[in-house]
């Protein structure tokens, strides 16, 4: 990343981090958008109250995803699992026609009101790309090494910890970004079954036909995703430059 | 590895299936029963929501599949197999809510339940397996969603189902379905169109120009991370402005309902069509570019007749994402009044009507899964004539 690019992401940092800490300062900017005397700044919680919890579901899902995605994509390239493989492919591209309203509004009859449907609609929505990309990872990874590998007189279980999950690394890792860039927005969604979040803004915006919330609730989540869709990058390629895999094993 | 064929070393993949079965046969009910729509449900199980004979059928049909599942491995057989369980319990569900409910009572609903869903469950994942086992062409795909949409049609328009709860859920809303219906169509798709009507040349400007490259996908790639609702909610601001011009109104631009709807989905597929047309025109190879230069090709034939026909299975796979990804976003425009079949969506949810809920999410993602089945079929077709 170049020097502008950087300073660009820390000021928005910084701006998001004083917008959601102390709101009421920003009152002047959202003031031409609203009308009849209606507040500008969001009244009906605290916005980093609200961060804090929307944080907090996207995450907790993503990890529970990660741990379950990666556990199926190492049994299933397995030679045990391999019978499970053809359908396993089929299965990532068919879940992923889902939309992801249709799987929080399925959930919501089943386990009720609350985080709970949110928490399931963003595990399920996430497992898949992560899963995805760890049959990528796993499969790529050359028969040359591995052959090696079993040269050397390693068995199954270190070849795969010590061979085949660091190689597939990066690309796991990328699943991982692009299902929590996803799930940070889906997430505002589940506002509408009453889980805890940003999309509470937006969603009292709507109700009120207040632009200010809507514009509020919208700018934070979207700046949120594009910083932590930055950071994860960053970290990704500090971690691959740390394992010395080099860019030609990313 | 190939197993010999008459192996009896169990299937683990058929194994897993044969217990899904079982759970479903034996330990889940098959229907739920409810005094009326809002009511709490009373567990049926095979036996008591089905007449005898049609329960035996249902078993022995199932156990089948599930023998075969285990101890057959050829593809063919096993699709045979859970396509006839498929063909089997689909009616019979249907049977059970004329048999479970009382006659005359028409506030009683019965629905699908655990056991029916898990048996649906493991014989579509049997199908699934066998059809990807099998590596159909295209074309075959294709004649397998014909298959499959015919026989929904005909199980839905001869009226098997039409004791079940969401059919009931249909029949008092049949012609609002069928509007939000078109609505929900009309705005994934035309905004598809837009999008490709404008992403198309930008991608094209983008590869020629690779100053501007950088910059406009850096702004769409920022726009997909605004939330969607957020982004349908903005939207309503400027469309509101618009919308005292007599002209724009007459054109049924309005601040609520479709139009913000129309404009997010188009904003959200410029991405994957831009992105998509640059990639494909950039792996094109350069020979090929020399060599059309060469025999004399003006810019605009070279870009018509060699570059945009070679990229076109990239720019294909740019168009199945956004499809896909538009037929399921358009449910969330009816938040904002724009329609489509979250309406039905949302009005469940505020009612926690379940079967309101599935009239609108199993409709949007068939569409979406034939959508994708169908582009993919095309991106194939389009990658044997470019070649």
């Amino acid at each position: 990343m170049s020097r502008r690019a950087v300073m660009i992401r820390l000021t928005a940092l910084i701006m998001l981090l004083a917008f959601i800490s102390a709101p009421n300062l920003f009152a002047p900017v959202f003031e031409p958008l609203t009308t009849n005397n209606a507040p500008a700044i969001y009244n009906q919680g605290n916005l980093l109250f609200l961060t804090m919890a929307h944080l907090g579901t996207v995450f907790s899902a993503a990890l529970a995803s990660t741990l379950v995605a990666v556990l199926l994509g190492v049994l299933v390239t397995r030679p045990s699992g391999v019978e499970f493989l053809p359908l396993s492919r089929s299965l990532v591209s068919i879940g992923q026609t889902f939309p992801p309203v249709a799987v929080l509004a399925i959930a919501v009859p089943l386990v009720g009101f609350g985080e709970k449907p949110t928490l399931i609609a963003l595990f399920l929505y996430g497992l898949l790309p992560i899963f995805e990309n760890t049959l990528t990872g796993l499969t790529q990874v050359s028969p040359l090494t591995l052959d090696a590998a079993k040269g050397m007189g390693m068995g199954p279980t270190r070849r795969l910890y010590e061979v085949e999950l660091p190689l597939a690394l990066p690309v796991i890792l990328a699943g991982i970004r692009l299902s929590v860039v996803i799930n940070l927005g889906t997430a505002t969604i589940g506002s509408t079954v009453a889980a805890k979040g940003l999309g509470e803004v937006i969603i009292a915006g709507l109700q009120s036909n207040n632009t200010a919330f809507i514009l509020q609730g919208g700018l934070v989540v979207a700046l949120l995703a594009v910083l932590i869709h930055d950071g994860l990058m960053m970290f990704e390629r500090l971690l691959v430059r740390r394992l010395g895999l080099g860019p030609a094993a990313a | 590895m190939a197993s010999p064929h008459w192996t009896l070393s169990p299937d683990r993949l058929g194994s897993m299936v044969a217990v899904l079965i079982g759970i479903a046969l034996y330990a889940a009910p098959f229907v739920t029963y409810r005094a009326n729509r809002i009511a709490a449900g009373a567990a049926r199980s095979i036996f008591e929501a089905l007449p005898p004979t049609t329960a035996f059928v249902l078993v022995g049909a199932a156990l089948s599949v599930a023998i075969v599942a285990i101890f057959v491995r050829r593809s063919i057989v096993r699709l045979a197999a859970a396509s006839l369980g498929l063909v089997v319990i689909a009616p019979c569900v249907g049977l059970s809510a004329g048999f479970v409910t009382p006659a005359g009572n028409t506030f009683a609903r019965v629905s699908p339940a655990l056991g029916f869903w898990l048996l649906g469950l493991a014989f579509s994942l049997l199908v699934a397996d066998a059809l990807t086992r099998l590596r159909l062409g295209p074309w075959a795909r294709l004649g397998a969603l014909s298959i499959a949409a015919a026989a929904m049609a005909l199980l839905l328009f001869s009226g098997a189902w039409d004791g079940l709860s969401i059919l009931k859920e249909y029949a008092t809303r049949a012609d609002s379905f069928w509007s939000e219906a078109r609505r929900h169509v009309l705005l994934a798709i035309g905004s598809l169109a837009a999008a490709v009507a404008v992403g198309l040349p930008l991608g094209v400007l983008c590869h020629r120009a690779p100053r501007l490259r950088a910059a406009i996908l850096q702004v769409l790639n920022v726009i997909q991370t605004i939330p969607s609702i957020a982004l349908f909610g903005i939207l309503m601001v400027p469309l509101g402005y618009l919308a005292a011009f007599p002209l724009a109104a007459a054109l049924g631009i309005h601040g609520i309902g479709a139009a913000p709807a129309f404009v997010a989905l188009f904003l959200y597929s410029l991405l994957p069509v831009v992105a998509n047309t640059v990639v494909g025109l950039d792996h094109v190879p350069a020979t090929v570019v020399d060599a059309a230069r060469g025999m004399g090709l003006s810019n605009r034939q070279r870009l018509f007749d060699v570059e945009l026909p070679l990229a076109l299975p990239v720019i294909l796979a740019g168009i199945r994402i956004v499809l896909v990804q538009n037929l399921g976003l358009a449910t969330v425009a009816a938040l904002i009044g724009g329609g489509g079949f979250g309406t039905f969506v949302f009005q469940g949810i505020g009612q926690t009507a379940i079967d309101l809920v599935l009239l609108g999410a199993i409709p949007t993602v068939a569409l979406s899964f034939a959508a994708a089945v169908i582009l993919d079929a095309a991106i194939e077709l389009s990658n044997g004539t470019s070649q």
